[in-house]
């Protein structure tokens, strides 16, 4: 227990200095800018004499020396300022609040959808590896891998929303719909549908070809001949025995691809004008609004690095052998 | 040079019997061929076809196999779309080729020192890559392509910059296994240097996974380009299949090929280096076949 209490306080201060990197890195992706505040100020304001800029930039302390300025930096990002959007004159933090819960729907959706079926998938084929279903599979996951998820946002939104009218067409909700709690849930699960359902699709690739390989390895191994030998029925073999050290290299590749999840929602949330981070960002983009970029950039680090640290946890309720923070 | 010698005959001979393997993967010739007619149309296709991509060449929106149009139809300035799908080719897979490029030599730099070195350079490296990996790539490249400002070479230089850190793992793991090889202690204790035991002795045994890396990393880069593009945060004056079905998506309704041709461009570019190396993959390690 103790062991287990300080592995997962070294994984918690690993993480931190993970943190304190990012945000150093945003610091200096800062300075690289061109332009500062005094500057757009004067821009707002079209004049800039030399007195007035330093005016401003002695207020804001961007006269002071580079480390005394980093550390201030680090000091407000840590208390959670992260400064105000250049665009919506809002605090940054304000703004990622109102989105964050639009993409964690999204990309929880679409994670949980992908390893369910990517899992089952791989799991029913690894038990018959040269059957059709088997090569279907294979092929499958080749074509969701290659397929460009905003491409296919597009032919989505418009063959099934456009013109088959299955699905509304893009956002999060109905403004015009009234119908209690229940009925604003289903509103809300038909917006969903859709977005999720296409992120979900190159991580659908992934799980199931991966949930193959590793299930076939663990179907080879000493234990589940044992297994088989002493007249364990079959499917107890399968999901009982094999499929719980099968889905170790499952989700060690879930937790690293979050990243890569926010990375497709940027594209996904930008076709389907789903309100969350990534539309956010791209916006922000669009309109040079470098404090609302980089703050996104912090936030969805630190989301990465809180579901790596999930991931870890998730490890030691699979296999209690692995311990958080130390090897196997 | 006898160790080199011996570890250089090894990978020869796997090397042959690995084209033979590949060469009877049905899959994977099929992705080769396809690969090749595909670099094949991005090179010599433009000076065949003649004509220029930005040009207004007939009434917009005019369909496919349209009396006046060109074959693929054109799109809603008018432009030739065929003569798009062959023009962005040449950005999207250059891009793509540079910054997989990019991305696989400072993994190879960046996990071949830490996997021969181990102890603090592994430890330094390996928390540099943590903080590339646990940044967004998308969102970590479009903030770079604000600051440098968008041309395909920044593309290129951003994407090389922020897909790096899985190369980087790769090479480190192999490095770590190949270093305590007989072979490479013979190499130290015939007085090999360090940068020869790493280029002439660790990394031609390390090779087959990192092939197989880098088609997957081309693969992911030319995607990566093409969602960029798509975004409207690539070089605007060249054209390229992801700004072409970018700038064509409202229309889609009234011109579907405008967006459909580009997308299944970049999907069968993307489909045939996956199948090429699946296919390296099984050559390499007959053992995983199939998996």
């Amino acid at each position: 227990m103790l062991a287990l209490v300080r592995g997962i306080g070294f994984r918690l201060i690993q993480a931190f200095g993970l943190l304190i990197a990012v945000i150093v890195l945003n610091f200096i992706l800062i300075q690289i800018a061109p332009g500062d505040v005094a500057l757009t100020l004067a821009g707002e304001q079209g004049s800039g004499s030399p007195e007035f800029l330093a005016a401003v930039r002695a207020q804001y302390g961007l006269d002071q020396p580079i480390l005394i300025q980093l550390f201030q930096y680090l000091w407000n990002v840590l208390q959670f300022d992260l400064g105000e959007s250049f665009f919506w004159g809002r605090p940054v933090l304000e703004l990622i609040q109102e989105k964050i819960f639009a993409t964690i729907l999204l990309a929880g959706t679409a994670l949980a959808f992908a390893m369910t079926i990517g899992v089952l998938l791989g799991v029913f084929t690894a038990r018959r590896p040269e059957s059709m279903t088997s090569h279907g599979v294979t092929i499958l996951s080749l074509v969701g891998y290659a397929l460009p998820v905003f491409w296919t946002a597009i032919m989505f939104l418009v063959v099934f929303s456009a013109k088959l009218g299955w699905f509304p067409i893009g956002g999060i909700e109905d403004v015009r719909y009234e119908g209690g709690f229940f009925g604003e849930l289903l509103d809300l699960i038909e917006h969903l549908v859709l977005p999720a359902f296409t992120l979900g699709i190159i991580y659908l690739a992934y799980y199931s070809r991966l949930a193959r390989a590793s299930m076939l390895e663990v179907l080879e191994s000493d234990y589940i001949r044992t297994a088989r030998a002493k007249g364990v029925d079959e499917r107890s073999v399968v999901y009982r025995h094999a499929l719980r050290n099968a889905l170790i290299p499952v989700v060690t590749i879930a937790g690293l691809q979050f990243g890569a999840l926010f990375s497709g929602a940027v594209l996904v949330e930008t076709v389907f004008s789903w309100p969350g981070l990534g539309r956010l960002a791209f916006e922000s983009i669009l309109r040079r609004d470098t404090p609302m970029m980089l703050g996104l950039l912090i936030v969805s680090a630190a989301m990465v690095i809180v579901a790596n640290l999930l991931t870890d946890l998730v490890y030691q309720w699979i296999d209690p052998r692995i311990r958080v923070g130390g090897k196997r | 040079m006898t160790e080199t010698g011996v570890a250089l005959e090894a990978v020869e001979a796997s090397g042959r019997g690995a084209v033979a393997m590949f060469l009877r993967n049905k899959a994977a010739v099929f992705g080769l061929i396809m690969f090749t007619l595909i670099l094949f149309m991005t090179i010599f296709g433009p000076a065949i076809y003649g004509v220029d991509p930005d040009a207004m060449v007939a009434r917009p929106f005019a369909p496919p196999g349209d009396e006046f149009g060109p074959r693929l139809g054109v799109d809603y300035l008018g432009r030739d779309v065929l003569a798009g799908v062959i023009g962005g080719g040449r950005t999207t897979l250059l891009v793509g080729a540079v910054a997989a490029g990019m991305s696989m030599t400072i993994g190879l730099l960046i996990g071949g020192l830490a996997g021969y070195y181990g102890r603090r350079i592994d430890a330094a490296f390996m928390r540099l890559t943590e903080l590339f990996q646990v940044l967004p790539a998308l969102l970590f490249a479009m903030v770079l392509l604000t600051l440098m400002g968008p041309s395909s070479k920044t593309v290129a230089l951003a994407i090389g910059l922020v897909s790096w850190p899985a190369a980087a793992r790769l090479t480190r793991a192999e490095f770590l296994r190949i270093r305590e090889q007989e072979y490479v202690k013979a190499a130290r204790a015939i007085g090999a240097g360090d940068l020869r035991i790493m280029i002439r002795t660790i990394l031609p045994n390390a090779m087959p996974p990192l092939i197989v890396a880098t088609a997957l990393t081309v693969g992911i880069a030319i995607l990566f380009e093409a969602g960029i593009s798509f975004l409207g945060l690539g070089d605007n004056r060249v054209v390229s299949w992801g700004s072409m079905i970018g700038k064509n998506q409202g229309y889609l309704l009234e011109a579907w090929w405008t967006v459909t041709f580009p997308g299944v461009a970049i999907f069968l570019t993307v489909l045939s280096i996956s199948m090429i190396g699946d296919g390296l993959q099984d050559a390499f390690n007959p053992k995983l076949r199939g998996r």
